[in-house]
């Protein structure tokens, strides 16, 4: 009983530094979980549309090389690409990188092989006859492409895309492993001046979840208003 | 990029060792988190279909609050914030024989087991639902009908999911380094840190992860191929 209620106190006296630095990124260090996940997903989404539209290129030497990427970061863990862009982007570039960037890239290239995966059978998932009646009209392969198949597919795709911008939401508690200060590493750090694992650990996990299930909420709510009746 | 690459540092010294021992942990690690995460996860994931409401509740609170929070933290929160609350034996019990190690099994299976939980829903879900009704009006009683009938063909049909949740574990294993679990990533550290040869470690863990994703994934599809019901195969994988 004494440990909730001290443990209750630590959380409340560092609740600042937990959320606001920790949680939002804004304060004496770089860091913040939003600040990292929301270019993260952007990006992601933005590189993966090219990956998995590559997948389905008409010529071999497109789609062979996107094959290969996606096949091989989906063989791989998160943690290996973090420290692969941690210790060899540095060697490249012949300057240190700050962990900001560091994680950004490397979820970005992470998570585009998974999301290229969505994208490929989003598009695969509108009807043929979409594309030769866009054709027919005098649509180029690109119009058709952009203006026809991807909002439909985009539709199609949208439960998948959250479930995947959840993992990547997760994922970014990662990024504490190389001392990026985000909601996770914020409570480490709280941790170590005032030893209370159990609760903080608890109520970064709280925090974390009301994050991502009211995106799987929302999701659902979409699925359904979309789904036609 | 002014770097010398020595790939010799992989077999000189004790790095093969390390790798090696790396591997066998890394195995360890993630067979016993999927022994737990496939008993979690058959048990949730058919406590979710029951009639019984409470049984449902308790099985939704359990998969809904722990396959939304970060692996990472469960890591942290197992290791870190749980062993105090355990009784003495057990914790004796862990503390002699590598709390990180059963820290790590613990986190990685309780995880992972929320996730192996909705897939055997699905899978559950896309039985008809007159077999149920077929096994119950023969005279079985609810355990029997998920004992004899439902799971025995759940099972069969998640295979495809089930093998894609299995590597997630395997790759999701690396993340028990941050409580310093000497697991592959771990040794594939170490050997960076005496060396100094980022890429060459790297490229050494990294392609054992790949054999290892590739070796998972060949021996499910066997299993697969093993276990397919005739007729009913093409109806799973369409249903996902």
């Amino acid at each position: 009983m004494i440990e909730i209620v001290s443990g209750l106190d630590v959380i409340w006296r560092n609740l600042p530094f937990l959320m606001i630095q920790g949680f939002l990124g804004f304060g004496k260090f770089v860091g913040g979980t939003v600040r990292l996940a929301i270019p993260a997903i952007v990006l992601g989404f933005i590189l993966g549309v090219f990956i998995g539209l590559a997948r389905l290129a008409p010529s071999r030497w497109i789609r062979l090389p996107a094959t290969l990427y996606v096949e091989f970061f989906r063989g791989v863990p998160l943690v290996m690409v973090i420290f692969w862009m941690w210790f060899v982007v540095p060697i490249v570039l012949r300057r240190p990188i700050p962990e900001f960037w560091v994680a950004l890239t490397a979820f970005v290239i992470f998570e585009a092989a998974y999301l290229g995966e969505i994208v490929r059978a989003g598009v695969q998932s509108v009807a043929r006859g979409q594309v030769e009646a866009a054709t027919a009209v005098g649509l180029t392969a690109v119009q058709t492409m952009r203006h026809v198949v991807l909002p439909q597919a985009l539709k199609n795709m949208i439960p998948a895309l959250v479930t995947q911008f959840i993992v990547l939401f997760k994922d970014t508690s990662l990024a504490s492993i190389i001392g990026f200060m985000d909601l996770t590493k914020a409570a480490q750090v709280v941790n170590n001046r005032e030893v209370r694992p159990f609760a903080l650990y608890l109520f970064i996990a709280v925090v974390y979840w009301v994050c991502t299930y009211s995106m799987s909420r929302y999701a659902r709510h979409v699925e359904q208003r979309l789904s036609p009746a | 990029m002014n770097y010398t690459f020595n790939w010799s540092v992989l077999w000189t010294g004790e790095s093969g060792q390390w790798l090696l021992s790396g591997l066998i942990v890394t195995l360890e690690l993630s067979g016993l988190a999927w022994l737990l995460a496939v008993a979690l996860g058959i048990v949730s994931g058919a406590l979710r279909t029951v009639k019984f409401r409470p049984f449902r509740a308790v099985a939704t609170f359990y998969v809904e609050f722990f396959r939304n929070v970060p692996l990472l933290v469960w890591m942290f929160f197992w290791y870190f914030g749980a062993p105090p609350f355990l009784p003495g034996p057990i914790r004796e019990w862990m503390f002699d024989h590598g709390l990180e190690f059963w820290a790590g099994v613990t986190a990685l299976g309780v995880y992972s087991g929320a996730r192996f939980s909705e897939v055997l829903r699905a899978g559950i879900q896309s039985i008809p639902r007159t077999q149920m009704e077929a096994a119950v009006a023969s005279g079985l009683t609810t355990f029997q009908t998920y004992r004899y009938v439902i799971l025995p063909v759940a099972l069969r049909l998640i295979i495809p999911p089930g093998t894609n949740e299995s590597l997630n574990l395997l790759k999701n294993s690396s993340v028990a380094l941050t409580i310093s679990v000497t697991e592959l990533t771990f040794q594939t550290r170490q050997i960076e840190t005496y060396t100094a040869k980022a890429i060459e470690a790297l490229t050494a863990g990294t392609l054992i992860y790949l054999v290892l994703c590739v070796g998972v994934a060949s021996i499910m599809s066997w299993v697969e191929r093993r276990t397919a019901i005739p007729g009913l195969i093409a109806h799973g994988a369409r249903r996902r």
